[in-house]
């Protein structure tokens, strides 16, 4: 098989349509599966009771905001760089969920901070930078939105988005290289992880069910953009013959 | 259950921060699946 078809948006609009329902419906199972043991079997935290379990859509939202940004950027830059279509299509279907799930982080986060820190908000190093995340993201969609030319308006995006790609290691690393009020990283990649094994559990499962529904919403707004961009194209055509 | 509800008094954050997360993810799926009919 010749992956490579797949890279016109004309072939590869019918294989997402197959692929969506692959990413919807577990993405459904996994949060309802996450949200049971998040709230059923992991226990109350000694010092923060049931507030901390927030965590359990925080955490996904953030990280979710960091890597779809780092997706779209890596999206973006391929379409500018080799000239593929479908790259840059990738890149403006990812913005706005990313945008959803930064915006979520930021929310969660306030109504997290408000309980356990007693302020919704403080200009501390991480809360900062994912704030610049948010405007990075409405930057990318705004400026796109503005360009009537969408091979010019990838182009502008993929700059945006290829230079905002630096606030991301910020955002992760700001709890270390900064005094922030912010905790530190709840799950390391090397060590053990800081929390209960059910918290732990709940935890991951729903970061899962969070890649599952970006995968399943960003391919269906995929298929949006091919619709409206390839208008001309002989896949929509009527028959003129 | 009141007691489940109650979230030992951090009912609004906890119960708030899920119903953002429901009207965001909601709010976009419907989005996403309007914008091919305003298309049509």
């Amino acid at each position: 098989m010749n992956l490579y078809k797949y890279a016109s948006p004309a072939a590869f609009y019918p294989l997402a349509g197959k692929l969506i329902p692959w990413f919807a419906i577990p993405a459904a199972i996994l949060f309802v599966v996450g949200l049971y043991v998040g709230f059923f079997v992991a226990p109350v935290d000694f010092q923060q009771g049931n507030a901390y379990r927030i965590m359990f859509i925080h955490v996904p939202a953030a990280w979710m905001g960091m890597l779809l940004y780092v997706l779209m950027a890596v999206y973006a830059g391929i379409g500018w760089a080799f000239n593929a279509r479908l790259a840059s299509m990738m890149a403006s279907a990812i913005a706005i969920t990313g945008a959803m799930f930064t915006f979520l982080s930021l929310v969660t986060g306030s109504l997290w901070g408000k309980p356990t820190w007693g302020t919704w908000w403080v200009w501390d190093a991480r809360m900062t930078s994912t704030l610049i995340l948010l405007f990075l993201y409405a930057g990318f969609i705004s400026l796109q939105a503005a360009i009537d030319d969408p091979r010019r308006a990838d182009k502008a995006g993929a700059v945006l988005a290829l230079v905002g790609v630096i606030n991301v290691p910020i955002i992760y690393f700001s709890v270390q290289w900064w005094n922030t009020l912010h905790q530190g990283a709840t799950i390391r990649i090397m060590g053990k992880p800081s929390i209960a094994p059910p918290m732990l559990a709940a935890l991951l499962i729903m970061l899962a069910a969070c890649w599952l529904y970006s995968v399943a919403v960003v391919l269906t707004r995929l298929r949006r953009i091919i619709e409206e961009r390839e208008q001309n194209a002989s896949m929509f055509a009527r028959s003129t013959v | 259950m009141s007691e489940f509800f109650s979230m030992g008094g951090y009912a609004f954050y906890v119960w708030g921060s899920y119903l953002i997360a429901l009207v965001l993810m909601v709010g976009e799926v419907v989005t996403v699946l309007k914008r091919r009919k305003s298309l049509r």
